[in-house]
């Protein structure tokens, strides 16, 4: 049974259709990414999901329990993608805090406290007011706050919008450590190659629609960049491909898609060989998520 | 739980150093600078004398009676010469021209001007025309001119008896038309009841300014960091969390006031110990209607910016009908009717009757039940407002 189950959700804001429709499922200690463009309806998603929003059509169900709005989700932890915390209050009051929110009591809150300040790297640091923290530290006690009280279905809003690499890096080693213990995970990031790293499905939503869902290798054939792009980065810059070539880069670069490396890839090279073009570097990849996100959603800017 | 964000919300208050200032520190400060000037402490030297100037062109013993009745006026402070030319430069005695100049600065009220054959004027009730005094005023102080002509008359009734050779009375009152004595019936006890007035509309006035800008300023705050939406996801609700915020605004508001007051007893002399109980009531009833007049604002505005600019519009306008600048009683009947329609109004009518009018506890029932009807009211409409942050 999925721990997730989201059936034709619909929601509407005035003149504005947020969600149309969208379906998606997530499965027990799957990591199902969460991408869009800006205003696609993943922030609306996940509010109603956390019974923030109450959805006109469709149905949200945890553990194949329906969900209604308001209704308190006690198997649900929230991570905002603000750094939702109370800036004068220390590391443990803002942690006893949203424990006591969501049912922690006594000596149980005391020790979920405890493990957050273990796990999130911050012990030394119990006493000491957010205000002072960085930003990275922030971002760790966000996360903490909503998982403290054990959630089994965890939603995370961006969780590692900016901070540097090394907090990235132990805010995904937390993750991992809740997937170990079971907890079942939706993010929502705009970093496609930590989704594509980190994620074993993901979801492409636009319009308030699931436009694309799967594997990195299932979206690449769905968006038709099935196959490997070749690239090739060439010592002098040219204005005229060869024939199956495109230019990048200003002419330092050229691409082609192939099917078959073993049999298009040689035939490639002699073309540039008889053009003349001298080639410094080769790489042959699948499309990348970006290429993919890029060729569903287009490439106009959105609001 | 709820318990839980009230102490939250002192914890952050105590490591919040700007806002502990405005919370007690300048309502305090501004307190003592309105009772020192207005209450009388500190200003042994008379600061609410009528600045006059007087110059005597009779010079004769009847015009000096009258000179020294005038000086002798403790409502007055008299010049009878020019201000100093510098050190060791004495002024010069004034003259009709200098004193005229002197009002045209400022520098006093009114000059009494008494010329040559004035000392034939005083008392005198003969038929024909009579030398009179001239006052030279400032027409911008209108009122002066005519406390100064009152005074005068009073100076001159002593300046005659003084020279009088045939059976002086014995005293002042024995010479008036209708004799009458001054009895206070408030206050004879205290320093000055106007302590008490400036104790409870400062307090007033500053509770309704942490009230609205701070206390629900942390509302919108909570809003815009997402502690809000954190908040609202967990179990404990919009009416929870309302009922959290006006308990802690009101625990703060309280303080405010108990700090106000007691400041003013130690300072100022301001009987606090003996009317505690009614202190208490007001106190307790006032502070819970401002935390929600606080909770109000904060809901309805959506940012900090309309938070401000609401609060101070509508604190600055209820304390300003509401007779925290300008007491009540000494409006008109139709303003003072009016001015009711502010909790704020019916909060100083209640400090009033415990510490000017010493009234009965029983007396405070109308001022509480109308506190509690605005409490009641502005908690139903900030949980109104408050809707919109609810399930969307």
């Amino acid at each position: 049974m999925a721990v997730l189950e989201i059936r034709e959700a619909r929601k509407r804001f005035g003149a504005t259709q947020a969600l149309d429709g969208l379906s998606l499922s997530l499965g027990q200690g799957e990591m199902l990414g969460l991408l869009g463009p800006n205003g696609a309806g993943k922030t609306t998603l996940i509010r109603a999901i956390a019974g923030r929003v109450r959805l006109d059509g469709g149905t949200v169900s945890v553990h194949g329990r329906t969900l209604t709005a308001g209704a308190a989700r006690p198997d649900l932890g929230v991570v905002p993608q603000e750094n939702a915390l109370y800036p004068l209050l220390t590391a443990r009051e803002n942690l006893e805090t949203f424990g006591r929110l969501n049912g922690l009591e006594d000596k149980h809150l005391r020790e979920r406290a405890a493990w957050a300040l273990e796990w999130t790297g911050l012990a030394d640091r119990a006493k000491s007011v957010v205000r002072d923290f960085s930003g990275g530290m922030k971002r760790r006690l966000n996360l903490a706050c909503g998982v403290l009280h054990e959630p089994k279905l965890v939603l995370l809003d961006e969780p590692t919008v900016g901070v540097d690499p090394q907090s990235r890096e132990k805010i995904y080693d937390m993750l991992s450590a809740l997937r170990a213990d079971g907890a079942s995970l939706l993010l929502t990031t705009h970093y496609l190659e930590e989704a594509e790293a980190r994620c074993e499905r993901i979801v492409v939503i636009d319009h308030g629609r699931a436009i694309a869902a799967g594997t990195l290798p299932e979206l690449v054939t769905q968006a038709g960049l099935a196959g490997r792009v070749v690239r090739v980065r060439l010592e002098r810059p040219t204005a005229s491909p060869p024939a199956g070539f495109r230019t990048e880069n200003e002419g330092s670069i050229l691409a082609a898609n192939i099917h078959d490396v073993g049999a298009e890839l040689p035939g490639l090279i002699t073309r540039l060989q008889q053009a003349g073009l001298g080639v410094r570097d080769l790489e042959v990849r699948t499309a990348s998520l970006q290429a993919v996100f890029l060729e569903l959603t287009g490439k106009e800017l959105r609001e | 739980m709820i318990l839980m964000f009230v102490r939250n919300y002192w914890a952050q208050l105590s490591r919040d150093r700007p806002a502990q200032v405005l919370a007690f520190v300048v309502p305090v400060v501004f307190f003592s600078i309105f009772a020192i000037i207005f209450g009388g402490k500190g200003v042994v030297d008379g600061t609410s004398r009528v600045n006059v100037g007087l110059v005597d062109e009779s010079n004769t013993e009847r015009s000096q009676a009258i000179v020294s009745a005038l000086q002798g006026d403790s409502s007055l402070r008299v010049r009878t010469a020019t201000p100093p030319n510098g050190p060791g430069k004495p002024g010069t005695p004034l003259t009709r021209e200098a004193a005229e100049q002197m009002v045209q600065r400022g520098d006093i009220t009114v000059a009494v001007v008494l010329p040559a054959g004035v000392e034939w004027s005083l008392m005198s009730f003969a038929p024909g025309e009579r030398v009179k005094a001239v006052l030279l005023y400032d027409p911008g102080d209108p009122v002066g001119v005519r406390v100064v002509g009152g005074l005068l008359q009073r100076a001159a009734i002593r300046a005659h008896a003084s020279v009088s050779t045939n059976g002086a009375p014995a005293t002042f009152n024995e010479m008036l038309p209708l004799p009458f004595e001054d009895r206070a019936v408030m206050g004879q006890k205290r320093t000055s009841p106007m302590i008490a007035f400036y104790a409870a509309s400062i307090a007033v006035l500053f509770i309704m300014f942490s009230a609205t800008a701070g206390g629900g300023g942390a509302l919108i705050e909570e809003n815009e960091s997402g502690t809000l939406e954190r908040v609202l996801t967990s179990g404990l609700g919009m009416n929870g969390l309302l009922l959290a915020k006006w308990l802690s605004i009101s625990s703060l508001c309280v303080v405010q006031i108990v700090t106000m007051f007691v400041w003013g007893a130690v300072v100022f002399g301001l009987p606090l110990a003996s009317h505690l109980m009614g202190f208490a009531i007001m106190t307790v009833f006032t502070a819970g209607a401002a935390a929600a007049f606080g909770l109000v604002i904060a809901t309805l505005s959506r940012t900090r910016q309309q938070l401000t600019g609401l609060a101070n519009l509508l604190v600055l306008g209820l304390n300003a009908i509401g007779g925290s600048m300008f007491p009540r009683f000494l409006m008109s009947e139709s303003l003072q009717k009016f001015s009711l329609v502010g909790f704020n109004a019916w909060a100083l009518d209640g400090y009033l009757k415990v510490f000017w009018r010493e009234e009965p506890l029983a007396s405070l029932a109308p001022q509480v039940a109308a506190l509690i009807f605005f409490t009641l009211l502005f908690l139903f409409l900030a949980r109104r407002f408050a809707s919109r942050w609810e399930t969307a």
